[in-house]
């Protein structure tokens, strides 16, 4: 059991999240998308059933807070898992055979990360076109080397191991050494940085939909509720504030996790 | 700096630029099919159509048609902005001195306050204030510019409204500037009053663009500084009685300066690369927010001219700084 408490925190908030998606039917109080003109831009408080107020066209923000944990951690989840699973491979391969497979792969990293990554994410969904699956192509095709890089530099590490000399010696291919024996002493690694990568797609998504080039704009998101705030910060402050905070707490849970993790797993760091 | 490296410097720099208009070549013209159909006005007839093709030489080989837009990109010829009715070169050109502008101010800022962040940090070392600092560092650094920008927004500009939040000036002045580099214009004819209005209206957009790299630069010159504190020569400078201040600044901050100016060199280009953001939430009128409205327009020839002009600067930043750092460190200058 991690002593640390980063990992309960975090995960804890993560967990809560995660549970208020996949219940967001039944424990919002209102329809998320239902315009009610007469109780436009209400103060928190002001109406006892609507906790934390409603938006300019009197939709209730907690429950659109509520719906929106459903893009946001779809993206989340799904982004980072590719980008991990793409930049796991293409980085293991390039640590473990070395030669002309690590030239290329290492220099392909060295440009991509010399790509600021707005202009390519711009690019991307300007040919892609808007929505989700854009939005997460994007995470995917820019933050691979995020992975790639450090795996790579940690294969390396473990193929100079005497575990993996040993493997050899045994005569076990190279594609079962490199899955069965290197593999599994990498996921520590993969585990921190997969976590790091969370947030960094919530991030991501919430921007884009925050300058509307993410899901349509009848979907609730954090980032969509957050320019609306924007546009009556001077009217209905609360808009702005809830989604805010809450993308904020989110970015924090999932690096406070990350960095639990990073302390738990690592043994030269636990000492 | 020697001739070979200015050479080879300038040689990547060409390669590099190269680079960006493959990329955009290939995602803008080949992967969305018919290139006409994004430079026509709606409505054109067919023998337009058919001029417009011949023109842009497309019945010729993909790489044949490649040289021809390299010509063109190269003569600044980035055709006609869809959503805008203008010429692209004239648009970006409107828009580019608000975002360098911008851009500089938000690096003066970041260079200053991650100095005097380091500076305190140091001279407070073994304190609680040196606790305090660096964990304020680490959450300036972990919470992204979008987010500091709203929060920004949202205490200094609603809750107590102090800074102005949108545009580049009060619409109600007019300086009668003749170019759109209001700060530089302002300041060569006097109008200072113009000047800080404008510059009121960059302060909170600069402060959010600054923050990320002035943490990074603030870590990275108190590490360096701490590390030349113990040094023999700053002990012989305390022996000669010189001044804990003087210590500080002429002694550990000029030595500690070179690795965190080229660390700034590229986290610059973040920086810019952060203005798209920045500019969309206090809705300056820079080519950041031109970025946006031409994606959502999906206004391919803007988008192509921009991405090509964002390309430039990264280059030109790169170029800038490999000179800065070869002047500061004489080792490199025979690199």
């Amino acid at each position: 059991m991690p002593k640390d408490f980063r990992i309960w925190l975090g995960g804890g908030f993560i967990l809560l999240l995660l549970l208020a998606a996949i219940f967001a039917p039944l424990i919002s109080p209102f329809d998320p998308l239902e315009q009610d003109l007469l109780s436009a831009t209400m103060a928190p408080g002001q109406d006892p059933s609507h906790i934390i107020g409603t938006d300019s066209l009197g939709r209730d923000v907690l429950s659109r807070l509520i719906f929106a944990c459903r893009i946001a951690l779809t993206v989340a989840f799904v982004a980072a898992t590719l980008a991990c699973l793409a930049g796991t491979f293409l980085g293991m391969l390039a640590g473990y055979l070395g030669g002309w497979w690590d030239a290329t792969i290492s220099r392909l990293i060295d440009i991509w990360m010399a790509f600021p990554p707005v202009l390519l994410s711009i690019l991307l969904v300007a040919v892609l076109g808007t929505g989700i699956h854009s939005v997460i192509a994007a995470i995917v095709v820019i933050d691979w080397t995020r992975f790639a890089r450090v795996v790579r530099a940690e294969t390396q590490q473990q193929a100079r191991l005497e575990y993996t000399e040993a493997a050899t010696a045994l005569g076990m291919s190279r594609g079962t050494i490199l899955f069965r024996e290197i593999l599994p002493n990498v996921v520590p690694v993969i585990l921190v940085l997969l976590s790091l990568e969370m947030g960094i797609a919530v991030i991501v998504e919430a921007i884009l939909s925050f300058v509307g080039l993410s899901v349509s704009t009848d979907t609730p998101t954090w980032g969509g509720m957050i320019a609306e705030g924007r546009q009556i910060i001077y009217q209905a402050w609360w808009v702005l504030v809830f989604p805010l905070v809450t993308l904020f707490l989110t970015v924090l849970a999932f690096n406070q996790l990350g960095d639990g993790l990073r302390q738990w797993l690592d043994p030269m760091l636990k000492r | 700096m020697a001739p070979t490296l200015i050479l080879s410097r300038a040689l990547s720099a060409i390669v590099t630029l190269f680079g960006v208009m493959v990329i955009v070549f290939v995602l803008v013209r080949v992967v969305p099919g018919d290139p006409i159909a994004m430079m026509i006005a709606p409505g054109a007839s067919d023998a337009d159509i058919a001029a417009l093709r011949a023109h842009y030489g497309l019945d010729l080989p993909i790489w044949q048609q490649f040289l021809v837009w390299l010509g063109q990109v190269l003569l600044g010829n980035f055709g006609t902005s869809i959503s805008l009715k203008q010429g692209v070169l004239t648009v970006i050109l409107e828009r580019l001195p608000a975002t360098l502008e911008l851009a500089v101010f938000a690096l003066a800022m970041a260079l200053v306050w991650g100095s005097f962040i380091a500076l305190v940090s140091t001279a407070a070392r073994g304190t609680l204030l040196e606790k305090f600092i660096d964990n304020f560092n680490g959450v300036m650094l972990a919470v992204p510019d979008f987010i500091w920008g709203l929060t920004f927004v949202l205490v200094l500009g609603v809750f107590v409204p102090v800074l102005p939040i949108s545009g580049r000036s009060d619409p109600t002045i007019d300086a009668g500037l003749s170019s759109q580099f209001y700060i530089l214009e302002g300041v060569l004819r006097g109008k200072l009053l113009f000047v800080w209005d404008v510059l009121k209206h960059m302060l909170l957009p600069a402060f959010t663009m600054s923050f990320p790299l002035a943490a990074v630069i603030g870590r990275v010159l108190k590490n360096t500084m701490m590390d030349v504190m113990v040094q023999d020569y700053i002990v012989l400078a305390r022996i000669k009685g010189l001044s804990s201040l003087r210590i500080l600044l002429q002694e550990a901050l000029r030595n500690a300066a070179v690795p965190a100016l080229a660390l700034t060199g590229v986290q610059f280009t973040f920086l810019i690369g952060g203005t798209v953001i920045t500019e969309r939430i206090f809705s300056y009128p820079g080519i950041g927010n031109l970025a946006i409205d031409a994606v959502i327009n999906r206004d391919l020839p803007l988008i192509q001219g921009l991405v090509l002009t964002f390309g430039a600067i990264f280059v030109a930043v790169n170029m800038a700084v490999d000179a800065l750092a070869a002047w500061l460190n004489p080792r490199l200058r025979h690199a």
